[in-house]
């Protein structure tokens, strides 16, 4: 009885996790190409249009400005994420500073947060007048005039959700708050691993600070930044509500925070076009299986040299 | 031993005050009246007898700020408990039982990790749609209820409870149920932790899935109903109300942070270093 009972008992407990995922993943992702295939009005009236949406996708200059923002901005975001992740998570693996535990928290507290409640916070943080950022940016650079005239004083009147690039600023301001902390606590995690007989050796082979670095800490902490930058690649290519929110559901001015996702939203569940939609999804999961694998190449070239 | 580096103390602390001043912003603004957002950019020092709990009123009286936040506890209390329960029960039998099949299953799972969930949108609404699922927390609950994530974290971590252990209880005349709940469960509490905590910040914090199939008022959870207050002319909500509410809406998780954090170190982070 208990041999039976062995056989089954994996698969009686895989079988809900099983069910779901035929209901829920896999017919789904099938169907979803078959949705591609059609142009649809709503969920009820649907016509076969063969790769018609793929063509209009290719000649959609929407779409395209939709690709270049979120691509925009992925860039700036994960490369400005570890850079100064990595300063705050080297300043705070010194050995002996005090309240680390309290420093490290703070930093990482955004993350706890979530992208809607961020931009709900930074919507007024960013109001004219009276938000701190404006409020912030009027003192300093007034300070800044008084001293050095050539230092434009930007008052406290800034529309963030005024112009492009503005507007492009701000969405990255709300996200690298969010998200820093979070890769922080993973280098400095990592930091803490670094065998330190590795710096005693190097400092009797008499590297100086940058050199160890160099050598010792950086090829220690490849494996966490690849991890890191993979991980912050593929949450920035799926960017939506932080703009979505921050600028009152819609795209910014001149479309200048539509991203890829938000027009899927758009086109889908606004227009009512799932087909287009679901064409618009298999373009960008194309986009994100190429984007991480070429990471991962990278990477893999890089721990071996 | 080196000295104390008061310099990149004083400089560590000063940048952690500046990414906590946002959150300090916050808690005054949602005490102020709407006249003092101008006069004063964080308390009105001069008569603090001016800060009142009108927004903290208004927002239970006159939206159904409160109603958005039982859904909220419902929403995310409900998912996590089921994606916890069927992971880690999914996660245990791809541990400890040789069967045919168990190969190729993990792969398809890691697979399927590649894919972004986003391109399923406009199919699951679909699908959803002919349950006649809209506008039910089912879209919400059934869905979400599958993690691959977690039943390949559950398997990573469960592998290294020791078959002796499993045996040994099976001798006793443990059931293979018992097995999980008594031996497995308990010996991999950090992740069950750290699961825990993920899966409540992510059904918390959910925005994009919510949006589509949630389409009464009373439906909403946080998210959704503290984001239908903004921008709307016709509302014209005070500041100091948004800024109660959002309040309002991230303590929970805080909370439940405080309690989980060991776990959530234990769990992740370790894993995520080595692995």
């Amino acid at each position: 009885m208990t041999a039976a009972s062995r056989r089954w008992a994996p698969w009686l407990f895989l079988a809900p996790f099983i069910l779901l995922f035929v209901v829920f993943w896999l017919w789904p992702l099938v169907r979803s190409l078959v949705l591609s295939l059609h142009h649809t009005a709503g969920p009820q009236h649907q016509t076969f249009v063969g790769l018609g949406n793929y063509d209009f996708l290719l000649h959609d200059p929407l779409f395209w400005q939709a690709v270049w923002n979120t691509t925009r901005y992925t860039v700036l975001f994960v490369v400005l994420e570890l850079a100064i992740a990595l300063v705050l998570a080297l300043a705070l693996n010194h050995p002996r500073l005090r309240w680390r535990g309290a420093l490290r928290f703070a930093f990482f507290s955004p993350h706890l947060v979530g992208g809607v409640f961020v931009a709900l916070l930074f919507s007024l943080l960013l109001a004219q007048r009276f938000g701190l950022v404006n409020v912030m940016l009027d003192q300093v650079s007034g300070v800044l005039h008084a001293l050095l005239p050539f230092i434009p004083a930007t008052g406290n009147e800034i529309n963030w959700g005024g112009r492009p690039a503005l507007a492009r600023i701000a969405v990255l301001l709300a996200g690298l708050w969010l998200s820093i902390g979070y890769a922080m606590l993973f280098l400095l995690a990592a930091l803490q691993h670094v065998d330190r007989e590795l710096y005693e050796a190097a400092q009797l082979d008499g590297a100086g600070r940058w050199q160890r670095f160099r050598q010792v800490t950086l090829p220690a902490l490849l494996p966490t930044i690849g991890f890191l930058a993979l991980m912050g690649t593929i949450g920035a290519f799926q960017l939506f509500e932080l703009p979505y929110v921050l600028f009152h559901n819609g795209s910014g001015p001149d479309h200048a925070t539509l991203t890829i996702i938000m027009y899927l939203y758009q086109q889908g569940f606004q227009t009512g076009d799932l087909g287009y939609a679901a064409a618009i999804g298999w373009a960008f999961t194309l986009m994100v299986l190429a984007v991480s694998l070429l990471q991962l190449r990278l990477f893999r070239d890089q721990e071996r040299t | 031993m080196s000295r104390r580096p008061h310099v990149l103390q004083a400089l560590v602390c000063a940048v952690a005050a500046l990414w906590l001043l946002p959150f300090a912003w916050m808690v005054c603004a949602s005490f102020k009246a709407p006249a003092d957002f101008f006069s004063s950019t964080f308390l009105p020092w001069g008569d603090l007898g001016r800060l009142t709990f009108d927004n903290y009123r208004a927002l239970l009286s006159n939206f159904p700020f409160f109603g958005w936040l039982l859904n909220s506890l419902f929403l995310a209390s409900v998912q996590t408990v089921v994606v916890v329960l069927l992971s880690s029960l999914g996660g245990f039998a791809l541990a400890t039982y040789r069967f045919r099949g168990r190969g190729w299953m993990v792969a398809l799972m890691l697979l399927t990790l590649m894919v972004p969930g986003q391109v399923l949108l406009p199919s699951t609404y679909e699908l959803v749609n002919t349950f006649g699922w809209i506008n039910s927390y089912l879209a919400i609950l059934v869905p979400g209820a599958m993690s691959v994530f977690g039943i390949l974290l559950f398997r990573a971590t469960m592998s290294a409870v020791p078959p002796e252990l499993l045996h040994a209880a099976r001798i006793d005349g443990a059931g293979e149920l018992r097995l999980w709940w008594d031996i497995a469960l308990p010996s991999v509490r950090p992740t069950v932790g750290a699961f825990t905590l993920m899966s409540f910040t992510g059904t918390w914090n959910s925005f994009l899935w919510p949006q589509i199939v949630l389409q009464d008022e009373s439906r909403y959870h946080l998210p959704i109903g503290m984001t239908s207050l903004v921008g709307l002319p016709e509302h014209d909500v005070p500041y100091g109300l948004l800024m109660a509410g959002t309040l309002l809406s991230i303590l929970p998780v805080v909370a439940l942070f405080a309690l989980l954090h060991r776990d959530f170190h234990a769990g992740v982070l370790t894993g995520a270093v080595k692995g």
